[in-house]
């Protein structure tokens, strides 16, 4: 059994906040320049390098490269020969996000109640996904994430017998529904299988998945590369102001699920695709 | 697809001379609102009062900054999603606002007011933030303190870069591009089976 202080969590989860906001990961970089190369519009083009060197400028003066810079979505896998000790486990990465929030100069985009919204000033509650797995450390990632492709994902049951041809037409419509809206170049996550809830979650967990990295079973692969093709056969483009780069990667994650159902969910991830993870 | 450099407010004429896809660097004052304060200064407007900041000939720049670190005049910035501002700009435009700056397509009601009222809606870079935070040379908070990264706040900006999204005349910049890339270089493929009407 490993004894880990929870003083040593919120000082992880502070700094990944800020590292995820600050500094793109080069997965994300290497999409946009080589979505440049293939470009076919000129006003497309143009704004991938605006982005490269956004992203540039943001790395090397330690500031955020989108100002949206999210409400925190914080996922813990958590060995099980851990002891958390010092204080309760939860709060300790809500002030890690509080912290990493303030110190970090971030905006703080987040309201108490969504209905009478008054903003909590230090961009808390973050979300937990907390998740108890073998072995002795713990894993943090923090995936900053913008409001306005959050907003454009969407889920739906599909009939089983619209299987993989089904998937493809509802996320298809979602992009063209999200066009410009959802800041593309994105990442599209998406997930399929669970149940109502299990698959938004997959879906979100999709983009964390590296740009370039395609799933392990050759026929959700195929899918992934389909959908990739087609949506960038949309014509949204990058800014949603045309072009032939709409999306940089679509990750799928898929899960069992009940004879009567085929669930999909679809998580868009803006350009701004950060993610950053420690492990303790 | 022209290139200008203009002063801020817009005249009427600099506004009738914009066409879409044309190229803007904006210099002189702008206001920041977003959601928040549109839902306040729309209301306010439907009772027929004042609104707390004279925003007639102005451009509204629909954003929200980070916080600025010490030294910086503001924090990184760029536009929000111009979309859910729409069912507030064409009270806005009618009211007197000439320029609107957001990211994303916009509905038909944004199009028919700037032709009706003779406005742009502009569009910058959604997430171009530290880039776009360099253009802004001043920084105030005007009225609506308690919003926090929603609050109004005047801005003088410096060579500040835009697109004409839509015009005065009609025109959309989203759907003539798009419509260009569309299929672009596809090799036919077979069709689905359609699920739409199981």
């Amino acid at each position: 059994m490993r004894v880990v202080h929870v003083k040593e969590l919120t000082e992880t989860v502070a700094k990944l906040c800020w590292e995820a906001c600050y500094y793109l990961p080069d997965d994300v970089l290497n999409g946009f320049k080589k979505a440049e190369r293939t470009e076919a519009s000129p006003i497309g083009r143009s704004i991938l390098q605006q982005l490269v060197e956004n992203a540039e400028e943001a790395k090397a003066n330690h500031m955020p490269y989108c100002h949206d810079t999210g409400m925190a979505v914080v996922f813990v896998e958590l060995g099980q020969d851990v002891h958390v000790t010092g204080g309760d486990l939860m709060d300790s990465i809500q002030e890690g996000v509080r912290t990493g929030y303030r110190e970090g100069y971030l905006r703080k985009s987040v309201v108490g109640d969504p209905l009478l919204r008054i903003n909590t000033n230090d961009n808390t509650p973050a979300v937990v996904h907390m998740d108890i797995v073998p072995g002795d450390s713990v894993k943090i990632t923090v995936l900053p994430k913008g409001g306005g492709s959050e907003n454009m994902s969407a889920m739906k049951f599909l009939l089983p017998g619209e299987g993989a041809d089904g998937v493809k037409n509802f996320v298809l419509q979602t992009i063209k529904e999200a066009g410009g809206k959802a800041c593309p170049p994105i990442v599209v996550g998406v997930g399929i299988g669970g149940s109502f809830d299990k698959v938004t979650s997959l879906a979100k967990h999709a983009v964390l998945r590296e740009i370039g990295v395609h799933h392990p079973d050759p026929h959700i692969a195929e899918l992934e590369k389909e959908l990739l093709e087609e949506i960038n056969h949309t014509g949204i483009g990058p800014q949603g102001l045309g072009g032939t780069n709409t999306a940089m990667w679509v990750p799928i994650e898929t899960f069992a699920c009940h004879i009567t159902a085929l669930p999909v969910a679809v998580n868009i991830q803006c350009h701004a695709a950060r993610k950053k993870t420690a492990v303790i | 697809m022209a290139e200008y450099r203009l002063k801020t407010p817009l005249s009427d004429e600099d506004i009738l001379n914009l066409k879409v896809g044309d190229s803007v660097l904006l210099t002189g004052r702008i206001y920041m609102a977003r959601d928040a304060a549109h839902k306040r200064m729309v209301e306010l407007l439907e009772k027929k009062e004042s609104l707390p900041v004279d925003l007639k000939s102005e451009i509204i720049f629909y954003a929200g900054p980070c916080p600025p670190k010490p030294g910086q005049i503001i924090g990184p910035v760029a536009p929000t999603t111009a979309f859910r501002m729409d069912p507030y700009a064409p009270a806005m435009y009618k009211y007197g606002v000439k320029g609107t700056i957001g990211k994303g397509p916009r509905r038909q009601m944004v199009k028919d007011a700037c032709k009706e009222y003779n406005a742009i809606s502009f569009a910058a870079i959604g997430g171009l933030s530290t880039i776009l935070s360099r253009k802004v040379k001043s920084e105030e908070v005007v009225a609506y303190e308690d919003l926090g990264p929603e609050a109004i706040r005047k801005l003088e900006v410096e060579d500040f870069p835009v697109l004409v999204a839509y015009d005065a005349h009609g025109q959309d910049l989203y759907e003539q591009e798009i419509a260009k890339y569309e299929n672009y270089n596809k090799q036919s493929k077979e069709g689905a089976v359609n699920y739409e009407n199981v």
